[in-house]
């Protein structure tokens, strides 16, 4: 598998991405947001986390106008994987390719630690390896995380299982983290090849630096 | 010209720092506070003298770049 990892000024995860991705045997290519074509023969998209433009104005605001932002959305329209993570997340929602928007957490802090996931959704391209109800340890690190979502918009992505992952305790209790509606942590759009999730599976790759579930979930993409 | 944009997150969706500034003010005994929001303000220096030109643009700006319309809403004054 080929992955494109995009690189704006501020992003600070495309080298933890590409260690990722290459521990499970894949070849990357860093792109550069100047860059107005991706490359070609690649399989997967990701949007890595950091700090885009400052997070000036909103996270991801300005990101978003960059010029490789416009060949990623046409190879989205085509069907193309995309992962974004983290402040990738909130670009692709800046970017209109995923539904809501991020807001600043509710607690005002930024919040970094590991945090169990409940997977919500596995019928998709990204966690078909991970099973529904599944728990995951994944660290999370962002200020802007608190996703939101108007209620009949909410709906609808509960019924065409676009919710993916949800925080929870280490038992599969829903909780609260951030503020996010029903406590989202990871969503998808409606054709279910844009993915956003705010923590970083790309960090959960070694047990002994804490977890290696996001080795499964990295692996979904491979098929 | 110079156009005033005012970007708050929309009525309905909250707001937390302005929650986190409503505690502190009642905290401090200012009575009566119904509620707080905090927003921002962009200040636009504009080259047209057109008044409906220069409203315009500043719209196509807030829908496009300057405010996120799923969460907030924004009001343009241009003066001179």
């Amino acid at each position: 598998m080929k992955v494109a990892v995009l690189r704006f000024p501020g992003t600070n995860c495309e080298f933890d991405t590409q260690y990722a991705f290459e521990k499970l045997g894949h070849q990357t290519e860093l792109v550069w947001h100047r860059e107005e074509e991706l490359p070609s023969d690649i399989d997967l998209v990701v949007v890595p986390g950091g700090f885009s433009y400052g997070d000036y104005l909103r996270s991801g605001s300005i990101a978003r106008f960059s010029p490789v932002m416009k060949a990623v959305i046409a190879y989205a329209d085509r069907g193309g994987s995309v992962l974004g993570i983290c402040n990738g997340f909130q670009i692709l929602t800046e970017a209109g390719l995923l539904p809501g928007a991020l807001k600043r957490n509710n607690n005002l802090h930024f919040i970094s630690k590991y945090q169990h996931l409940k997977v919500v959704s596995s019928d998709n391209a990204f966690l078909n390896k991970c099973n529904e109800e599944e728990i995951l340890n994944i660290p999370i690190a962002h200020a802007d995380g608190n996703y939101y979502i108007d209620d009949e918009e909410l709906a609808k992505m509960e019924e065409n299982g676009q919710i993916l992952l949800r925080y929870c305790d280490d038992q599969g209790n829903r909780t609260v983290v951030n503020g996010s509606v029903t406590s989202i942590a990871g969503i998808c759009n409606e054709n279910k090849n844009v993915f956003g999730l705010m923590p970083h599976p790309e960090r959960a790759m070694e047990s002994i630096l804490g977890s290696e579930d996001g080795i499964k979930m990295l692996q979904g993409f491979e098929q | 010209m110079k156009a005033i944009v005012n970007v708050y997150l929309k009525e309905g969706v909250l707001d937390p720092q302005g929650k986190a500034a409503h505690h502190a003010l009642e905290s401090m005994n200012f009575k009566g506070v119904k509620d707080v929001r905090i927003g921002k303000q962009i200040v636009i220096q504009l080259e047209t003298n057109d008044k409906e030109e220069a409203e315009k643009e500043v719209k196509e700006m807030c829908e496009t770049l300057l405010a996120n319309t799923v969460i907030e809403d924004y009001t343009i004054e241009i003066v001179q």
